[in-house]
């Protein structure tokens, strides 16, 4: 008990919080924007997709200062809303932001690979069994690429969890508000706090291990 | 009775159809790449065709001049895959029940007991198993099920025997030559094996880069 006591649990559930939301988003736009992209062939779709992508190859950093120039005070975005009465940044919100950006690539490559590897015909012979498109979608597309958009989720998940560069940029380090597990570490070791840094190591390390763990047990089974 | 006029541009040639075929079998032969799978799937309405007309029974499907394109939900005309295409996370009842699920067949009455179906096939002991758990023979006859449950006044078969051992096949062919005529609608079936075009063609045509050897591909059937 000691040893839960001595440590703030504020990083954890936030961390958790703004990982889920982020998760959330992520799949409610990639799934849909994926599967419009899949099958599709048109011009320019090639800097579409170089342009989803790129959050994965650059540094964090360069994502923040991205989306500062979004929603900062003077940013296009920042300055709507400042009229409206909200600010985003420096908010835990903006962490939900930075989450996003960072980990929607992953959800895209992954329900890319897994709509493709979805045989066509399946598709076709529910057309002529007269199932609408909805119907086709729901019941045939999205259980058959369901194990990759899981894995795609589960990578979401981690990365968003895991998210320091950009959340630093966006949402700063102030306990208690925007304070998530990364910062929280850096913070706790520039402070020399190793006790607090090595328990949050601990369970962000564990916490992770055990979702990849699970998830890849249950993929295991799903297969046909 | 279905009455079809063709054209379709694909890269490499033109494919120029004219079909009549009364409640008989049409065979189509030729060797892969011939167009016959595209064939059947402009007839299904699963590609679309540069001009032309389709009409089952009097009922217009396709026309370019009315600028008319049923989409093939609506067609109500049953696909036979090559590889069968049972959807594999569906156990065989309800890959059978699928089509009687859609809207338009919702209210049709005159569909039929999809288990009893199953049953004169044969398969009716398999109703609670997965597609992956059949062998080649009893998911085409599944996949026929499935196909006809619906009450289709056409089937297409796309090379519906050449995933099977010789025994089933030429069990299969005689089933499918025996369903035909107890369904009375047109078959049209293609495939690359002259066995299968003699023993179960009313009609047949060969084809070579979407033209029959004779010509144009045109052919006008009399009983």
């Amino acid at each position: 008990m000691m040893f839960v006591q001595q440590i703030d649990w504020y990083p954890v559930i936030l961390s958790v919080r703004v990982a889920i939301i982020a998760t959330i988003v992520v799949t409610c736009l990639g799934v849909p924007l994926t599967r419009l992209l899949a099958r599709r062939e048109f011009y320019g779709k090639d800097v579409l997709e170089a342009a989803i992508t790129l959050p994965l190859v650059l540094p964090p950093s360069v994502v923040g200062y991205g989306l500062l120039m979004l929603i900062g005070k003077n940013g296009l975005l920042g300055k709507a809303l400042a009229d409206v009465g909200i600010t985003l940044v420096f908010s835990w919100w903006a962490a939900v932001l930075a989450s996003t950006a960072v980990a929607f690539p992953l959800m895209y490559q992954s329900a890319k690979a897994a709509f493709k590897s979805v045989d066509v015909n399946f598709e076709k012979v529910a057309r002529t069994l007269g199932a609408s498109e909805v119907r086709i979608f729901f019941t045939i597309t999205l259980p058959l690429a369901w194990p990759g958009i899981l894995a795609g989720l589960v990578l979401t998940f981690a990365r968003a969890l895991g998210e320091f560069g950009a959340t630093l940029m966006v949402a700063g380090n102030i306990p208690g508000q925007t304070q998530t597990i990364p910062t929280a570490i850096y913070f706790a070791v520039q402070s020399g706090n190793n006790a607090m840094a090595r328990t949050l190591v601990g369970i962000i390390t564990v916490f992770s291990f055990l979702v990849i763990f699970w998830v890849n047990r249950w993929a295991k089974k799903q297969s046909y | 009775m279905l009455e079809a006029s063709l054209t379709k541009k694909l890269w490499h040639f033109t494919l120029d159809v004219h079909l009549k075929v009364d409640n008989q079998i049409l065979i189509l032969l030729g060797p892969s790449g011939s167009g016959k799978t595209t064939i059947l799937h402009l007839l299904a309405g699963l590609s679309k065709p540069n001009e032309g007309l389709i009409k089952i029974n009097d009922r217009i499907l396709y026309s370019s001049g009315k600028k008319l394109n049923i989409s093939p939900q609506s067609r109500n005309i049953g696909y036979l895959f090559q590889d069968y295409a049972l959807f594999p996370h569906m156990t065989v009842r309800q890959n059978v029940f699928y089509g009687l699920k859609s809207k338009s067949h919702k209210q049709d009455r005159a569909a039929m007991d999809p288990v009893e179906l199953l049953h004169s096939f044969g398969v009716g002991h398999l109703v609670d198993r997965h597609p992956g758990q059949l062998s080649g023979g009893e998911k085409q006859r599944v996949a026929l099920a499935r196909a006809l449950v619906v009450r289709p006044q056409l089937l297409l078969l796309d090379e519906p025997f050449s995933a099977l051992d010789r025994n089933t096949r030429i069990s299969l062919r005689h089933e499918v030559k025996k369903l035909h005529k107890h369904w009375q609608i047109p078959f049209i079936l293609v495939t690359h094996d002259e066995e299968d075009a003699q023993f179960l063609g009313d009609i047949t045509v060969s084809l070579e880069k979407g033209r029959s050897m004779d010509g144009s591909l045109n052919v006008v059937s009399c009983n």
